[in-house]
């Protein structure tokens, strides 16, 4: 039987109660989103005693099935004010599914302020442990001592420096396959909620449970396992060796360059010069040099087939930074005009040990940059920065708060977000349809929500141009309602690739789902189960006091001409609230 | 004749004679030449080109180029 653990932070208390019916056949961020709307008052204030961290993994998770590691969170986000959902790809997850813990619930509030606890979870139950000597360090150091505690096959979910503080850009951190303090939900700010609770670590060791989930039927579940497989591995992108094993995420920067879509120096141009020192193919190369041979990528958590995760290395050959993705080094790259990888690098692994997200750390720094506090190129001026998130200065708590609230600090009108959350890799004046996304999503600016990137850039999913208008709405609202439904199953979103192009992958992905929990599901109820998602969010967000004004992109973006192509933003407001419409 | 200069990426990039990343090659073509003869005086094989950019706009292989046209080509690639 599914069961709930509650961890409660105001009694120090771990408690399991039997999953409610009405939850039964929710997962991932289906099961995470509804548990906020139904549990956290769309007024709480997302750092006090009213909000929740919800915790689930997806419906694959736990199973063979490949590439399913990923685990949901959800809270009310102390950087949007809205619903959030984030998730990142770790063993925790897994270890979850396999001991039946459908999700975790944290909730209360600590009565003894600046006292930080954990919770370990075994077979034998969930017990709290001090966790103060752990607080104030660097994730890495954090996460070496507290995987030497409690050994190598524990998975750990915390929080650094900046959760501690609760920054409304902290991020939640899991370790990797080698115990590295690199996987994050990075976005919305949830390791403030986290670090409010006075929760510093939840560390999971399933050791006695079965191998695998419970799975309701079994010849359905590895029906589409197969076809799953089969379509990862024969699809050009994901496959062994191919452009995201070989090259990373970060394959993509030359392409968005090319496209004159890839924002540089703060959302001034979609040029940068640096691009071809910064991308994928220049951390191959890098690597081969300092390491005289060919490095190719990595999973960054178990059963992951296609393998994209990479690590940096400096010029002894020593590891630098993992993992440098694409908009790791857009954000913290060409976005604060920076085109040196160790640079870039340096930056990364800075967000990684400090618990920050990546992207609204970068978009923070180029906005300072605007301001007048480094300038744009300047990397060590960057690293910097950063310190002063890390020592928890004054300035440093503008920047660990994200790229709207330091905009708004000094006084500046180029600040990329949308419902307080930094835009990502991908300018939306030069494709069209991901400023869609990034207008309407209920999670704030967010590519993953709804990556039309895919057809407009790609060529992926069909072809669309993405300077044109007409028809973006559409395309986006079919990308944000497959996503949520992806968001549930556990698997990686870059599944998304192979099936959206391999119809017998679409119908594996479903399958899958459908075999775990013993139920029919068809094509059809991918998009009723995605709008539902999306339905709950958006309630909750208007509940919370979002409105169409709410589902715009900055300003500036209508009457600033981006170059190379100079165009303004100009997907019309009613063709933006036509994506929830009628929905 | 014409010359086009062209930046090859990603596993394209092993057909390529310029090895600098991110610096471009120049081609020489017939007048009145496509894409498509492109790919084929670069010696790479049909099919695995799958982006091919103009200016910054996408073109396909039956485009024709012009003097001095700027190419970035790419093989099948996603990140996220
Ligand atoms: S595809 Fe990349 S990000 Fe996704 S699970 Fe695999 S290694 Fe992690």
């Amino acid at each position: 039987m599914a069961k709930f653990l509650r961890i409660n932070m105001t009694t120090q208390t771990a408690t399991y109660e039997d999953a409610p019916a009405k939850y039964a056949l929710m997962a991932g961020r289906y099961l995470t989103s509804t548990l906020v709307a139904d549990q956290v008052p769309p007024s709480a204030h997302p750092l006090g005693p009213n909000n929740k961290i919800i915790l689930a993994p997806g419906w694959a998770t736990g199973t063979s099935a490949p590439t399913s590691a990923r685990i949901s969170i959800g809270a009310k986000s102390p950087l949007t004010g809205g619903i959030k959902e984030s998730n990142a790809g770790t063993g925790f997850g897994q270890q979850m599914a396999r001991m039946e813990i459908q999700a975790i619930i944290v909730e209360g509030f600590p009565t003894t302020p600046g006292k930080f606890w954990g919770v370990h979870i075994t077979q034998n139950g969930a017990t709290f442990f001090p966790a103060d000597e752990y607080a104030g360090k660097g994730n890495y150091e954090a996460w070496r001592k507290i995987i030497e505690r409690f050994g190598k096959k524990a998975d750990v979910m915390g929080v650094g420096v900046a959760g501690e503080k609760r920054m409304t850009n902290a991020g939640i951190c899991f370790n990797d396959m080698q115990g590295r303090a690199s996987r994050y939900a990075g976005r919305g700010g949830l390791g403030a909620v986290v670090g409010s609770k006075g929760l510093k670590f939840i560390v999971i060791d399933d050791t006695g449970a079965p191998p695998l989930r419970p799975i309701a039927d079994k010849d359905l579940f590895m029906q589409g396992q197969k076809k799953l497989t089969q379509a990862i591995r024969t699809h050009d992108i994901t496959k062994p060796k191919g452009g995201l094993n070989t090259y990373g995420t970060a394959v993509l920067v030359n392409l968005l360059n090319e496209a004159g879509g890839f924002p540089t120096r703060n959302f001034s141009s979609g040029r940068f010069e640096g691009a071809p020192k910064i991308a994928g193919e220049a951390i191959f190369e890098g690597n081969k040099q300092r390491l005289g041979k060919e490095l190719y990528n990595h999973a960054c958590s178990p059963g992951c087939i296609i393998q994209c995760s990479n690590v940096w290395h400096d010029e002894k050959g020593q590891e630098a930074a993992s993992c440098l993705e694409y908009e790791s080094v857009w954000s913290l790259g060409a976005n604060c005009g920076i085109d040196s990888l160790d640079d870039a690098g340096e930056l990364v692994r800075l967000c990684n040990d400090i618990g920050l997200d990546t992207i609204e750390a970068g978009v923070t720094l180029a906005v300072a940059m605007e301001a007048g506090l480094a300038k744009f190129g300047d990397g060590k001026a960057a690293i910097k920065l950063m310190h002063e998130i890390a020592q928890g200065t004054p300035l440093g708590h503008i920047l660990g708060n994200g790229a709207a609230f330091t905009g708004r600090a000094f006084g500046v009108i180029r600040v990329p977000t949308v419902k307080g959350q930094g835009l990502p890799a991908y300018e939306p004046r030069a494709v069209k349809g991901i400023g869609v996304t990034y207008a309407t999503s209920p999670m704030g600016a967010d590519h993953t929500a709804g990556y039309t990137i895919a057809p407009e850039i790609l060529g992926v999913s069909g072809k669309q141009d993405p300077l044109a208008l007409g028809g973006k709405a559409a395309l986006s609202k079919g990308f944000q309602t497959a996503t949520a439904f992806i968001d549930s199953t556990g698997h990686c979103l870059f599944i998304a690739f192979p099936i959206l192009d391999i119809g017998s992958g679409f119908e594996g992905m479903i399958e899958e789902a459908a075999g775990v929990l013993g139920v029919q599901w068809t094509a059809a109820d991918v998009t009723r189960i995605g709008e539902e998602i999306l339905r709950t969010e958006r309630k909750f967000n208007e509940a919370a006091g979002f409105t169409k004004k709410d589902d715009r992109l900055p300003e500036f973006m209508k009457y600033e001409p981006l170059p190379p192509h100079n165009v303004v933003y100009d997907v019309t407001d009613e063709e933006l609230d036509s994506v929830y419409k009628d929905m | 004749m014409i010359q086009v200069r062209v930046r090859l990426y990603a596993t394209l990039r092993a057909y390529a004679s310029q090895q600098k990343l991110g610096e471009p090659q120049i081609v020489q073509l017939p007048d009145g030449a496509t894409v498509k003869q492109l790919i084929a005086a670069l010696g790479i094989p049909d099919n695995i080109v799958r982006k091919v950019f103009s200016q910054g706009r996408a073109v396909e292989e039956d485009h024709v180029l012009r003097d001095g046209e700027d190419i970035g080509m790419f093989p099948p690639v996603a990140g996220g």
